[in-house]
């Protein structure tokens, strides 16, 4: 019955004239928005949990103090140094249980004699720090290896790297050779895509061989990775480590030269941010589907008005007041849910659009376009509910027409 | 003596305008009896049509008691009402209040939408009625691209889709010329003679009058005159 009341919705949606579809702009202005706002903002969570969480709850990054947190890959910019002494320090305090130190340095590269700066990054070469760096990194080779105790010139090439993500004229293979600094380094595995951006443009090598080729300090190094003892409170470990290191890197409370990162701070500064953003924007969309609703409301009033005959008709043919309630409420649902419809179409064209700008201007793949089916089912779900609610009064008005007097209505 | 199906006792309609009462109806009395075919006659505003409304429950009277099998409808309520109107009650208009957006055929289903009938069932009823009426050429036309006596046909296999007991015609033929209109009487005596049903229909023309076996005449709200052509 249901179903049959959905046809008659849609046979008298068909018959309706084109102003009475332009009222739904509003609807359509807002879904969009919400539809973009959150498969923006998902995608963005998405991308950060990404890179964060894959760290783990349990872990931790020591860097040097850049000032800037985003400015590029940890470390990679000029600041006083962490140093293997730091890192032993971080080792001996309660509640650490597993700590790693890794170098990332700009070099130059050449494969295929194109030749690129851009970032390496160095393995640890003790078998404790290996496993918790490649924890932490969730590295997984998609063909060949990873690296391993004894390995010299030997590369692990990133997903993106190998496929043409920086150099662009050719595929790296298992075997190739690039020249780090003008030395050769043989690919000896591929890393699984990870989604991360900075993971997937990676080029890892061992600890030595970094240090050896771009004449590194021996006892310098850029991010300490600490993982905390099982049971034990990451925020006190946290607390227990910049004590020590304070101590140890001789500084005053509150001019720490180096910086403690726990995946949930990160998370939390950006999630308010993205609050922030979400709120304007969900300000934005509530008064543009008031609007729309007003329109259908609108709408459908006059739609009534209409139709004021064939509601008599309908009556004396044996619709009840709930049956002409039921028609008219779909009736106005489904235009809600058209005006839906195009307005998720556009939603999601702008946050593509957003992306692709992002990508191409910002260099950034922070910014991701993310449409899960739910998204997309629950805004087409929540306009055709806007565009019931608004048609409630309306359809009110047809249900309680009395009989003879709709008949009479020309 | 046959069963009553609709008995209107001492019925009433007043209309208000402002400080103006229009009496329409002034205390009717009609009886109308299972299987019967009546006509009513009456000068124009006399309440012809007011009658056949509250006969069909689309209207209640201001005073009086309108039975329907010996139940009193005045304690019935909107959904009750509309509920007898789909499944005992068929009507057929002088303007043929087809719904314009819809084909014949899907005007003719649209009762049976209401009764919650299958929908394999609806079309296959619908076709044949409109079979019924000689139409089955024209069951996917809209009405505007149907004649004014094809209208009225569909109207009538619309008023038999639920299988009424009673069909109320209000002035069936006066939007049609005199050959589609006697067309349009006879498929009502034939739904008398074969079917049984019991007809109530309003007219001017006491030529088309002579159809039926009883004849009142109206004239302001009240009956002045009974006629009995058995
Ligand atoms: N909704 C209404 N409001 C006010 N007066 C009404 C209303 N409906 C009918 N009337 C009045 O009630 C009286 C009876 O009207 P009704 O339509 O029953 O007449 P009728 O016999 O069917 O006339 P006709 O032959 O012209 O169709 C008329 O005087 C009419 O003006
Ligand atoms: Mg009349």
């Amino acid at each position: 019955m249901i179903y049959d009341y959905f046809k008659v919705g849609i046979s008298n949606l068909i018959h309706r004239k084109m102003r009475s579809w332009l009222t739904m702009v509003g609807i359509f202005i807002g879904i969009a928005a919400v539809v973009g706002l959150i498969s923006l903002g998902q995608g963005m969570e998405e991308a950060i949990k990404n890179i964060f969480f894959q760290i783990g709850s349990d872990k931790l990054l020591v860097t040097a103090k850049t000032g800037q947190r985003f400015s590029g890959p940890p470390g990679s910019s000029a600041a006083a140094n962490l140093t293997t002494h730091d890192m032993a320090a971080i080792k001996r305090v309660n509640g650490v249980d597993k700590v790693g130190g890794r170098l990332i340095k700009s070099a130059k590269l050449e494969f295929n004699r194109e030749v690129r700066f851009y970032f390496v990054a160095s393995m640890p070469d003790d078998q404790e720090g290996r496993e918790l760096v490649t924890a932490a990194n969730r590295y997984e080779a998609e063909s060949g290896r990873l690296l391993k105790r004894g390995d010299r010139f030997k590369a692990v090439i990133g997903h993106d790297v190998a496929n043409k993500g920086i150099f662009k004229t050719k595929r790296i293979e298992l075997g190739n050779k690039i020249k780090i600094s003008d030395v050769d380094f043989e690919a000896v595995g591929i890393l699984k895509k990870s989604g991360n951006p900075q993971q997937d443009r990676v080029i890892i090598i061992p600890e030595d061989a970094l240090r050896e080729v771009l004449g590194i300090d021996e006892d310098a190094l850029d991010v300490i990775a600490v993982q905390a003892a099982k049971g034990v409170d990451i925020n006190q470990a946290s607390q227990n480590i910049e004590r020590e290191l304070r101590r140890e890197r001789d500084v005053e409370e509150g001019k720490e030269d180096f910086e403690i990162q726990t995946p949930q701070q990160i998370l939390e500064t950006l999630g308010n941010i993205l609050t922030m953003v979400k709120i304007v924007l969900i300000g934005i969309a509530s008064i543009s589907l008031l609007v729309g609703g007003i329109g259908i409301a609108n709408t459908m009033y006059t739609a009534v008005l209409e139709r004021t005959k064939e509601i008599g008709i309908m009556k004396s043919v044996g619709a009840q007041n709930k049956d002409i309630l039921i028609i008219f409420l779909i009736e106005s649902g489904l235009l809600g849910l058209t005006g839906g419809a195009i307005g998720v179409g556009i939603g999601m064209g702008l946050s593509k659009l957003v992306e692709i700008a992002a990508t191409n201007f910002l260099g950034t793949s922070l910014i991701k376009a993310f449409f899960p089916w739910y998204l997309i089912l629950g805004a087409l779900t929540f306009s055709f509910l806007i565009g019931a609610i608004s048609g409630l009064l309306p359809a009110r008005q047809a249900a309680l027409l009395k009989p003879v007097d709709a008949l009479r209505y020309e | 003596m046959k069963r009553s199906v609709i008995r209107l006792e001492n019925v009433w309609k007043v209309y208000k305008m402002g400080d103006t009462h229009v009496n329409a109806l002034q205390g009717l009395h009609l009886d109308i009896k299972e299987g019967e075919f009546l006509a009513i006659m009456g000068p124009s505003g006399s309440g012809k049509s007011t009658a056949v409304n509250m006969i069909g429950c689309l209207d209640v009277p201001t005073k009086g008691r309108i039975m329907l099998d010996q139940h009193d409808i005045s304690r019935l309520d909107e959904s009750e009402l509309a509920q007898i109107r789909g499944r005992k009650i068929g009507f057929i208009f002088q303007q043929f209040n087809l719904i314009p957006t819809l084909t014949a055929l899907e005007n003719v289903t649209l009762p049976m939408i209401f009764q919650g009938t299958g929908e394999g069932e609806r079309i296959s009823r619908a076709k044949k009625l409109l079979g019924l009426v000689e139409l089955g050429e024209r069951i996917y036309h809209k009405p505007t691209e149907l004649s004014g006596g094809q209208q009225q046909r569909v109207a009538i296999a619309r008023s038999l889709a639920n299988d009424p007991e009673v069909i109320l015609a209000d002035e069936p033929t006066g939007n049609l010329d005199s050959k589609t209109g006697s067309i349009v009487i006879d498929f009502l005596k034939r739904l008398h003679k074969a079917d049984g049903k019991t007809i109530i229909m309003v007219t001017h023309d006491a030529a088309l009058s002579r159809v039926a076996e009883r004849v009142e005449f109206l004239k302001d709200g009240k009956i002045v005159k009974s006629l009995n052509n058995k």
